[in-house]
């Protein structure tokens, strides 16, 4: 009896603390994030007391205010957006291309070797993201001193760098996210394509792409997205005119906090709340 | 029929064999070009002497690895490693619940509930560590509410803490833990519970016996997410610890970025990957096992 009694009280007990945990935690994840956001509109500087609505925060980002504001280097928000949109756009391009076709070699191919693939693509996940900075900025140094010395040509560390940084990680999430998808796909369909005359290109073309394109795009924007936030790879790979919207903001934070810094944050989180959406929408379609 | 056809056959497998090369060549290439062999090079120049001007001279020696035992570097991987179980574990705690929670709501609940989830997952990891300095700082948002709660007089001195690190880190990874701890809950056949109790098991037993060890897969994973990225955290010590809370990603950095002495720092992250790459090794080694 009184053990009954035990489990009905643990049972009330556990389902009014579960509510309670969960809101907590909910505000945990959130407050920071919504402070974030209210201050980019406090007119005051530092207190955290309200001294009214302000969009001057937002205006000294696209001003030449804004361009002084940002770091030492006098590069402004809009280079650093600019350099970050094409980075992630041409090294999501590569990697989405070479990650697609690896998951269908690893998807419709069995061959030796297999397993060592698996952890060539494992790896730079698994790594931590530092030793990949550090390991490309060593490398580059090398074989950039061995070209100087071959060739005469002096090679810097620049967009091209931190482009080939960002495919290296963005490979394997584009890879493991393609495979799952190739993975559930019946290969009937493809088999059926083949005995109906066509050949491996008309079948991909025709049958496996369109099926799989869903999670090509997914794949790509959650590429584009880790692309765009990467701070430490980016960091390591960078050289003079490669500013990216994370190393200025990281910039802004080290070397002159300003309630700038608050304005530009709220404008990434909403470009990541965009790209969240446009992901799972295209993951339900 | 095979002896009457032996070219055609063989002309499908050459092709066969063409297309999957091409296929595998193009990221297999990338990866050991500008993944593998780099770190190759770093493993390299961590046996090597540190020249006088910050380059590297080819002597072999092994002294970059003795030095990681002095007792500063030792202090530096301890907390590193202190710092990320406490994470995984403030993580497990905070996110199974609540990956129970969202798990056991009903379908167009569990969906709104996981969006909330998944957004700091995409949100920068920068903005959202720089969002504790604002709640953190000494005339921060923490600091004025429990002044104006006359909790406290005086402002307490949070940010550049060992604390403001332990909180960022918690903060930047719990969506880490909480996205495949939800995945295997929300597999997990709740008909089990049932049989458990019709056998005389109460809930806690029920929990211990059925519930955790049918959901392990998600903690492993979870802690694994949780563990490995905290383990090597740069940005967080950074930018919440100041200079008395660095970890081990701090000192690499220093080692490359200012003393100029590459061959220690290349030893420093060799280090820093064998942490991580051991218990992942063995993990994977063990599941396979059981499967």
């Amino acid at each position: 009896m009184t053990k009954i009694k035990l489990d009905l009280f643990v049972r009330a007990i556990g389902k009014q603390w579960l509510w309670v945990q969960a809101a907590l935690a909910f505000a945990f994840l959130y407050l920071p994030i919504l402070i974030l956001i209210i201050y980019s509109f406090n007119a005051s500087k530092f207190n955290a007391v309200w001294r009214g609505f302000t969009l001057d925060w937002y205006g000294s980002l696209f001003s030449n205010a804004g361009a002084t504001i940002a770091t030492s280097s006098s590069a402004g928000i809009l280079p650093a957006l600019n350099n970050s949109l094409l980075i992630a756009a041409i090294s999501t391009a590569l990697a989405t291309i070479f990650g697609t076709m690896l998951a269908l070699a690893l998807e419709r191919f069995h061959f030796p070797g297999r397993k060592a693939v698996e952890a060539l693509l494992f790896l730079p996940v698994i790594m931590p993201e530092i030793t990949i900075g550090i390991s490309l900025l060593v490398f580059f140094t090398l074989a950039f001193r061995i070209v100087e010395n071959l060739t005469g040509i002096r090679l810097n560390l620049g967009l091209p760098t931190v482009i080939i940084g960002h495919v290296v990680f963005n490979i394997s999430f584009v890879t493991i996210t393609v495979r799952a998808r190739l993975a559930e796909l019946d290969p009937q369909l493809e088999q059926a394509a083949f005995d109906l005359g066509a050949n491996e290109w008309r079948t991909f073309l025709r049958i496996t792409l369109p099926l799989i394109l869903p999670a090509i795009f997914s794949a790509a924007l959650l590429a584009f997205t880790l692309s765009l936030d990467d701070f430490v790879v980016t960091f390591f790979t960078t050289g003079v005119g490669s500013m990216t919207l994370p190393l200025l903001v990281y910039g802004m934070i080290k070397f002159a906090v300003t309630p700038a810094i608050n304005a530009i944050s709220t404008l990434m989180l909403l470009a990541s709340l965009l790209l969240v959406v446009s992901s799972l929408k295209v993951q339900k379609s | 029929m095979k002896s009457l056809f032996p070219d055609r056959k063989s002309q499908i497998a050459n092709r066969k064999l063409y297309n999957l090369l091409l296929l595998l060549f193009p990221a297999s290439a990338w990866l050991i070009v500008f993944f593998i062999l780099p770190v190759l090079i770093v493993l390299l120049y961590s046996f090597l002497e540190r020249g006088t001007y910050g380059g590297i001279t080819w002597v072999f020696t092994l002294s970059n690895y003795q030095r990681l035992f002095n007792g500063v570097f030792l202090g530096v991987i301890g907390r590193s490693l202190f710092l990320a179980f406490l994470t995984t574990a403030a993580c497990l705690l905070v996110g199974y619940p609540l990956a129970f929670f969202i798990a056991t709501r009903p379908p167009r609940w569990r969906n709104a509930l996981l969006l909330l989830i998944i957004i700091p997952f995409w949100t920068n990891f920068l903005v959202r560590t720089y969002a504790w300095m604002l709640l953190l700082r000494s005339e921060g948002v923490v600091n004025t509410a429990l002044q104006s709660l006359h909790i406290i007089s005086e402002p307490l001195n949070l940010l550049f803490t060992p604390f403001a690190v332990a909180i960022g880190l918690i903060y930047g990874y719990l969506p880490f833990m909480v996205l495949p701890l939800y995945s295997s809950i929300e597999r997990f056949n709740f008909s089990l519970v049932e049989a458990a109790q019709d056998l005389g098991a109460n809930d806690i037993r029920t929990f211990w016996r059925v519930f955790l060890p049918l959901t392990t897969r998600g903690i492993v994973a979870g802690s694994i997410l949780v563990f490995v990225p905290a383990v090597g955290a740069f940005i967080t010590p950074d930018i919440l610890g100041g200079s008395k809370t660095i970890m081990v990603g701090n000192l690499i950095q220093n080692q490359f970025m200012k003393s100029r002495d590459w061959p220690f720092g290349s030893a420093l992250s060799m280090l820093l990957t064998a942490i991580i790459l051991i218990p992942v090794l063995i993990y994977f080694r063990v599941s396979d096992e059981t499967q």
